[in-house]
């Protein structure tokens, strides 16, 4: 441990492994700052995981709020993941390859609730889509569609938050491709929407793999739009970070439980994904 | 099949006018520097970039089954997927997610027809192409050779009309670009259609071509034989291009005869036995009044037939056992006071001569 590289092969003469002499040395400066870093994000967790009352833990998180809780989230999460999926691929690809006036207005409306505090976004959509909101009354008169507090509302409001993760990250993707593999597509008798379906999305899918988990983390995660919007009812709107801040509250030891189990859900999705994240290759010929 | 074409694109700055017919079983190939328009007549040919002016027509011996492509005055613009226009890529451009075989069954599977058809299609392809056994390779894994013909096969597999190669062998490197280039003339000599192929080596239009159309700034500046060009240059980019000596022969015991019996000392990145041509870049001649004695394995007597002076250089044409054209410089003109009819020797080293298969 003691001997640096340097000392151990000196001159690079023995054994025939001079290679190691010429490895890069980190600046101690910076390995701390990143070590204060990686603590940064560990110690939270720890003290959570650190008050969970483990002997109780399985009755907790099979109680009945809980798994109506767990069974919500999956489902909208899911249903957003979807929605996302179904209406940001073609946004983004319009964003990437359609030339239109006020493009640039769109995108950052496309992106806005993604830095805008989920709250407002829940008053919008309240506003809007309630019962006396703009659309919302109209849907009520003339179909008897009432929004808020259902799971729709929640669908609607994960989605709302989640999409724009899905559509930057494919329209990146988009605007990486080569295309000349669409244009080599076409010569050979394909349709646009073959090109897509074939060429295209095939290039793009590390991209909308990564972008399709970002939309379901976050809608995992949502809370102030969802609280807002679509209110806390237990089994309809009552999702897992809703019941989190609830609990704590009334029962911290149902909070602590439900908070593990998605720590537990979003860290083994994000580690069984890092070789997407790592592989950074978007485009036919990039790997 | 005749390939009929009056081009018109203009893209951004950039202006491309350009009269080209293919006529059946002929090999055109286009010739240009960077940045001249070649690549744009290609896609404009394949429909990947609309003509603003012109006309792009293909038919059979029968005049009046006229297929018209394009044609912007008229209002037709068949897309590149309803063409009968098969397109060798820059690169390949083979699809990295599929199969060799996927790749080469791709433009019937869009056609709509039944996969496995289409496979046992592909299949026969792989097969004409001496790509049996390749039909589960990842387009990676592949050299570069085997890609142009994967690259080929794919483009063949939908039965086109007209063909078109974007510069087929610039993606190879310099060992392999022989045995590749002969290989793709066989490949080619087997197509019966239109071909027509852009390149930017003098050796590729030799090797591949029946004529050659040599375009410069979106326009072209001369056609014809590549031997007619050589004797006419017609431009300063001409003469660069084609104005390298391009002397035919044989090569037998290691050395380079000409047609005529000359004998050339040279260099060849393969092996080489049989027709084969010397390419002597004329900046890499040095001319001299008296027989030199030096190390240059090359000492060619001839006679001044022409000179022909730019700005900075000045070329010498070279009668003799070998005809040669010889780029010096004015200063070294009038320093050796050469006249037409005077006897010089050109002088090159043998790394100056690379041997190429015919």
């Amino acid at each position: 441990m003691g001997e640096t590289p340097v000392v151990a092969h000196r001159r690079g003469t023995h054994r025939g492994r001079p290679q190691r002499v010429g490895r890069e040395r980190l600046p101690v400066g910076a390995v701390v700052l990143a070590t204060i870093a990686v603590a940064f994000f560990a110690a939270p967790f720890l003290g959570l995981l650190w008050r969970v009352p483990w002997s109780d833990a399985w009755q907790v998180a099979t109680s009945e709020t809980v798994r109506r809780a767990l069974w919500l989230s999956a489902r909208t999460s899911l249903a957003s993941t979807v929605a996302s999926l179904v209406l940001g691929v073609p946004l983004a690809w319009a964003l990437a390859r359609v030339d239109f006036p006020g493009r640039s207005l769109v995108r950052a409306l496309a992106t806005l609730s993604m830095v805008l505090p989920p709250v407002v976004g829940g008053v919008a959509l309240f506003f809007s889509f309630g019962r006396r909101g703009l659309f919302g009354q109209y849907l009520d008169q003339w179909f008897g569609i009432t929004l808020p507090f259902t799971t729709t509302a929640v669908v609607m409001a994960q989605t709302f938050v989640a999409m724009p993760f899905l559509v930057l990250t494919v329209e990146a993707a988009l605007r990486q491709l080569d295309r000349r593999f669409e244009d080599a597509a076409r010569t050979l008798g394909a349709s646009r929407w073959y090109v897509f379906r074939r060429v295209t999305l095939p290039s793009i899918r590390p991209a909308l793999v990564a972008g399709a988990v970002l939309a379901w983390a976050r809608a995992l995660g949502e809370f102030g739009a969802t609280i807002t919007f679509a209110g806390n009812l237990p089994g309809t709107t009552q999702t897992m970070p809703l019941a989190t801040y609830l609990a704590l509250e009334s029962n911290p030891d149902e909070a602590l439980v439900i908070s593990v189990v998605l720590i537990a859900v979003s860290f083994s999705v994000l580690v069984g994904l890092r070789e997407r994240w790592l592989g950074g290759g978007t485009g036919p010929g990039a790997g | 099949m005749i390939l009929r074409a009056r081009l018109g694109v203009t893209l951004g700055g950039f202006d491309l006018d350009v009269a080209l017919d293919v006529e059946p079983g002929e090999v055109v190939a286009l010739l240009g520097p960077n940045g001249a328009g070649k690549t744009t007549v290609l896609r404009a040919l394949a429909g990947l970039t609309p003509l603003d002016r012109g006309r792009i027509e293909v038919s059979n011996a029968d005049p009046a089954a006229v297929h018209v492509l394009d044609d912007p005055v008229a209002g037709i613009f068949v897309p590149p997927e309803r063409r009968p226009v098969g397109v060798v890529f820059q690169e390949y451009l083979l699809f990295p997610h599929m199969s060799v075989l996927d790749n080469v069954a791709f433009g019937l599977r869009a056609r709509g027809v039944d996969r496995r058809v289409a496979a046992r299609h592909a299949d026969t392809w792989l097969e004409r192409m001496g790509l049996d056994g390749f039909a589960d390779r990842r387009p990676a894994s592949l050299s570069g050779g085997q890609a142009q013909r994967v690259a080929l096969a794919r483009a063949l597999a939908t039965d086109p009309d007209v063909l078109l190669l974007d510069e087929p062998l610039a993606a190879l490197d310099v060992g392999t670009r022989g045995g590749v280039r002969r290989e793709l003339r066989r490949h080619l000599d087997g197509f019966t259609g239109s071909r027509l192929l852009v390149t930017h080596d003098p050796v590729d239009a030799q090797v591949l071509a029946d004529r050659v159309v040599v375009l410069e700034n979106g326009r072209i500046v001369q056609a014809g034989t590549l031997a007619d060009v050589t004797a006419h240059p017609r431009s300063r980019y001409v003469a660069d291009l084609v104005g390298t000596n391009l002397v035919r022969g044989r090569v037998r015991d290691r050395t380079f005869t000409t047609d005529a019996g000359a004998m050339l000392v040279g260099h060849s990145d393969e092996p080489l036995a049989g027709p084969a041509y010397a390419l002597v870049q004329p900046a890499s001649i040095a001319l001299h009044r008296a027989p030199p004695d030096g190390s240059p394995r090359n000492v060619i007597p001839g006679t001044v037939a022409g000179i022909d002076e730019h700005l900075d250089r000045v070329r010498v044409a070279l009668d003799g056992p070998i005809p040669l054209v010889a780029e010096i410089t004015p200063a070294a003109l009038a320093a050796l006071a050469l006249r037409p009819g005077d006897e010089v020797w050109s002088v090159f080293k043998a790394t100056e001569v690379a041997i190429y298969v015919a």
